[in-house]
């Protein structure tokens, strides 16, 4: 038996000749952030897309909150109800306010009716501070607050777990902090969350772990501190030297 | 006479068009059911069509899209003419109504499904994504997030396809439909006066000038801000 909420195992992922994840173990204790940094194309966001299943892997096996996500008989739609995933250009629905976006997979995935769906999608909004923007569509709100509502959308569900894919590199630099102090908020209730990003700042605060990844492969993981300020392998001294010099 | 009265009393004769007015109304309506007939059935398969093709299955798309094809190269009226006059050597002897209604459904339901799979292929894969991350179904995801904003993108080039190929029913007249180009024509040669080409002529702008207005609203309602 595992008591990790995320246990992935010998992920193997190929597009066509390409081969983009070469084996890649990852374990997530309950209540952890995991934070996942490593140079463009080394396979960060397949990862993440792996274990909800968007990317179908080549090979392994995926347990999320004790779901086999890659068995042919699990029902693949329930199963994603429980992870919460924000993308990097927020993926609102342009055609619906700030609560219709919320409220959808409420009606529609949880079958709540319409009354219990608005008053749960209303609860999600204030959560991320957005509460007297319900009634906007998303080209009335600016980046920063699309994104929270991506993050409300995602958490009206109550994952077990979050997923994050560069929550806050479209975003101009003022606007990032609203949306990393949502992040942290959620991580002080208790969110699993496995956060891919390039905001060191963040991991330093509030990462249980940092992964380093290159080229298809974990090279690395640890504690922010062990990572940042000692890391063992030349590659992520290399990567984390050319980040902070940015 | 002056040649402003002679011009009123060759084309806006009122003896001539009181007296045809009858049969220029009966036309407007077999024109009204016929377009209606076309309207429905054609952008119904259609959309269908393009539901179809968005399940990617292989060897079904390949056939969709030669369909497809065909009904978009072959001008209407041969379409017509071969149901009405080269079917019955198979079988099947349809009327000319249900000839003319068959063939231009068949050639609207070949451009809007093309019309409605650019628009549901125009919208980003990260909406997908977002959806079937929160557990939608493909299903559910196609017609709550993609449709709507398909359609919304759709709807200007669907109405000119619509009404161009709606007015294609005064192909009708080559096969004995009495609508209202087929009315008019048979009014102008018994009076030998082209009055009768005016009031059908007028009933067209009465048919499909609301249209027209229509789809413009429907335009400005289903527009939001990106
Ligand atoms: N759908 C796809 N088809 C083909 N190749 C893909 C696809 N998705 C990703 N790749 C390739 O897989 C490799 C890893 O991509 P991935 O997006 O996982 O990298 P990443 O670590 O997230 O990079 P970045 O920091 O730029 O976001 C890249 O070489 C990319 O081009
Ligand atoms: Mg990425």
């Amino acid at each position: 038996m595992t008591s990790h909420i995320v246990d992935a195992r010998a992920i193997h992922k190929h597009f066509g000749t390409l081969h983009v994840l070469k084996g890649v173990d990852l374990k997530v204790d309950e209540r952890e952030l995991v934070f996942v940094i490593g140079p463009s194309g080394s396979g960060k966001s397949t990862l993440l897309r792996c274990l909800n299943r968007l990317e179908e892997p080549s090979s392994g096996s995926i347990m999320v909150d004790g779901i086999d996500m890659l068995d042919p008989r699990t029902n693949i739609n329930h199963a994603r109800r429980r992870i919460g995933m924000v993308f990097q250009s927020f993926n609102l629905y342009p055609h619906m306010t700030a609560l219709g976006n919320v409220m959808l997979a409420l009606r529609k995935v949880a079958g709540k009716s319409r009354g219990e769906a608005e008053s749960l999608a209303h609860a999600a909004l204030k959560r991320v501070g957005l509460a007297d923007r319900a009634d906007h569509t998303p080209g009335q709100l600016s980046g920063g607050q699309q994104q929270r509502v991506a993050i409300a959308r995602s958490i009206a569900l109550e994952p077990r777990v979050m997923l994050f894919d560069e929550p806050t590199s479209a975003l101009d630099p003022e606007l990032v902090g609203s949306v990393l102090e949502v992040m942290r908020d959620l991580r002080e209730s208790g969110m699993t969350m496995i956060v891919v990003s390039h905001e060191m700042g963040f991991a330093r605060n509030a990462a249980d772990r940092v992964v380093f990844m290159d080229d298809g492969l974990i090279v690395e993981q640890g504690p922010p501190g062990a990572i940042f300020e000692n890391p063992a392998h030349e590659r992520t001294r290399a990567f984390i030297g050319q980040i902070q010099r940015h | 006479m002056s040649g402003w009265d002679k011009f009123v009393e060759t084309f806006f004769n009122a003896k001539v068009m009181v007296k045809y007015l009858p049969d220029i109304l009966s036309g407007v309506v077999v024109t009204i059911e016929l377009a209606l007939l076309i309207v429905v059935t054609g952008l119904g398969a259609g959309l269908a069509f393009a539901l179809l093709r968005s399940l990617a299955i292989r060897p079904l798309n390949w056939l969709i899209i030669f369909v497809v094809d065909l009904f978009r190269s072959l001008p209407p009226l041969v379409i017509i003419v071969l149901m009405y006059f080269g079917l019955p050597y198979a079988g099947p002897a349809p009327s000319g109504f249900v000839s003319t209604w068959l063939s231009l459904a068949f050639v609207l339901m070949a451009f809007s499904e093309e019309i409605f799979w650019a628009g549901i292929t125009s919208i980003p894969k990260g909406q997908w994504e977002a959806s079937r991350s929160t557990g939608l179904t493909f299903g559910q995801t196609l017609f709550n997030v993609v449709l709507p904003q398909a359609f919304r993108l759709t709807i200007p080039p669907l109405t000119n396809r619509t009404i161009a190929i709606t007015k294609g029913t005064a192909l009708g007249t080559v096969v004995a439909v009495t609508e209202i180009l087929g009315q008019a024509s048979s009014a102008m040669s018994n009076s030998y006066n082209p009055s009768p080409l005016m009031m059908g002529a007028a009933a067209y702008v009465v048919l499909f000038l609301p249209v027209v207005v229509a789809a413009r609203w429907v335009e400005t309602k289903f527009a939001w801000k990106r």
